[in-house]
């Protein structure tokens, strides 16, 4: 998977979780769960469908390292 | 044999639409299970059967916005033959043993449009979360689906929503009603924390345990040391509840809040009170809560989670007699005997009904839950 490929997966599975966010509205650069209004359920839905779709398990520790989109894809592009 | 009638959902609703019969004519059925889904101001919600039996005969079809306690379905148990058919008297319906309470949550009593126009549910919800007027996206008498209604958002109204103003009504009369006591501690969540991230470390995504689980957990464990807070107040009276219902208030995306019950949250460990309340997030939030879970409050735990500020001083819900705050959790300066360092801290707050307990009794409640989150292993 490229990046742009995982960049998608990880769109439209915040928009999965959260139907009323415009994809225009997600700042790649900004904090996924505050600029959201994401909570913490609503997180690990998301990154357990992730783990599903691109295989890629994140634990709690690297919470740090996937907290903006950028960042997400970055970490999953890494780990894959 | 008896009525199988519309449901009170709470205090102000009068009528609800009844969408979907997930039963039909012959089906057996028994005490608990969903017999159809009704549409009120807080989405779809699932009504179940009280009792064991068959489906005799269906009285009101679907799309039908029916009064509390019109008689919906004439159930005959199990061992009657089934071939009476006398109207049973509407009142007889009416399920009073169900609901100890009927806590006023948000339900609109705002007339619901009487020229339905077909659509699915989901869709319905959703046109008027946006205050669009289905009528307008139906075309060739086919149902609208909710990619229409989503297709379709416009500005939003500012005309109050009907949940908006249920809210505002039960609140109004919670604040004129009971006289609240407020009490607040610090709770140091360090230990508390770094245990569940241990817990964590070993167990697949699919079973992690989010910090509001183990919260849950630790205040049903302490309403078990501490009954009088969890209850209501009727006739003058504290009536303690045996089971725990805490409801927990859940944000809605778009706009308001419900506190659904997570029933009988005494008899969960720590993996099932995840489990449970990750599942009544998800349906509260896609609208797909029961009839039980949103009448049968023992106490309410606000949990304002990561996103929230540092403490919360509630509202009670009438006639619950407690209303429990937990804020946001924090690095803070911490004295540990005369050495100051920083630690994870969490306000925890308490409102109660001083007409049923005290200050002394909220004490104990707050010094008991700092307690046992300070040997959370004891939670699992």
């Amino acid at each position: 998977m490229t990046a742009q490929e995982i960049k998608q997966v990880v769109i439209k599975q915040i928009l999965e979780i959260a139907p009323e966010i415009n994809e225009e509205d997600i700042d790649p650069d900004a904090h996924i769960q505050r600029s959201l209004e994401i909570d913490s359920f609503d997180f690990l839905r998301i990154l357990t469908a992730l783990n599903k779709t691109i295989g890629v398990e994140v634990p709690e520790a690297d919470y740090g390292q996937v907290d903006t989109l950028t960042h997400m894809v970055d970490y999953f592009v890494k780990h894959l | 044999m008896s009525t199988f009638a519309m449901p009170s959902l709470g205090a102000d609703m009068k009528s609800a639409v009844l969408m979907e019969w997930k039963v039909k004519e012959g089906d057996s059925v028994k005490k608990g299970d969903v017999i159809a889904e009704v549409e009120t101001s807080k989405g779809v919600i699932e009504i179940e059967v009280f009792e064991d039996g068959i489906v005799e005969k269906i009285l009101v079809q679907e799309e039908t916005e029916s009064a509390v306690g019109t008689p919906l379905a004439i159930i005959s148990s199990s061992n009657e033959s089934a071939v009476v058919e006398k109207p049973a008297s509407p009142d007889m319906a009416v399920e009073e043993a169900e609901s100890p309470s009927i806590p006023p949550q948000p339900i609109s009593d705002k007339p619901i449009e009487t020229q339905r126009v077909k659509s699915s549910p989901l869709a319905r919800k959703k046109a008027k979360e946006l205050g669009i007027e289905l009528s307008t996206l139906a075309k060739d008498d086919k149902p609208v689906h909710l990619e229409q209604v989503e297709s379709k958002k416009v500005s939003s109204t500012t005309e109050m929503s009907g949940m908006r103003q249920a809210i505002a009504k039960a609140m109004s009369r919670s604040n004129a009603d009971i006289p609240h006591y407020y009490l607040s501690t610090p709770i140091n969540m360090t230990s508390a924390l770094h245990w569940l991230e241990e817990q964590n470390r070993n167990r697949t995504i699919e079973d992690r345990i989010l910090p509001a689980a183990l919260l849950i957990r630790a205040v049903v464990r302490t309403l078990q040391e501490v009954p009088q807070l969890n209850g209501f107040w009727m006739d003058d009276e504290l009536h303690m509840s045996e089971d725990i219902n805490p409801g927990i208030a859940i944000a809605l995306r778009k706009e308001g809040l419900i506190t659904p019950a997570l029933l009988n949250a005494e008899h969960m460990d720590i993996d099932t009170t995840m489990r449970a309340l990750s599942d009544l997030v998800t349906r509260t939030r896609s609208g797909k809560l029961r009839g039980s879970e949103i009448t049968q409050q023992t106490i309410t735990i606000t949990n304002l989670g990561d996103l929230g500020v540092e403490s919360v001083y509630g509202v009670i819900y009438p006639p619950q007699v407690a209303l429990v705050g937990l804020g946001r959790i924090i690095d803070a300066p911490w004295a540990d005997g005369d050495s100051l360092s920083v630690r994870k801290v969490m306000q925890a707050t308490l409102a109660g009904d001083h007409r049923a307990t005290d200050g002394r009794t909220g004490g104990q409640f707050l010094n008991k839950l700092d307690q046992i989150l300070q040997t959370p292993e004891e939670l699992l």
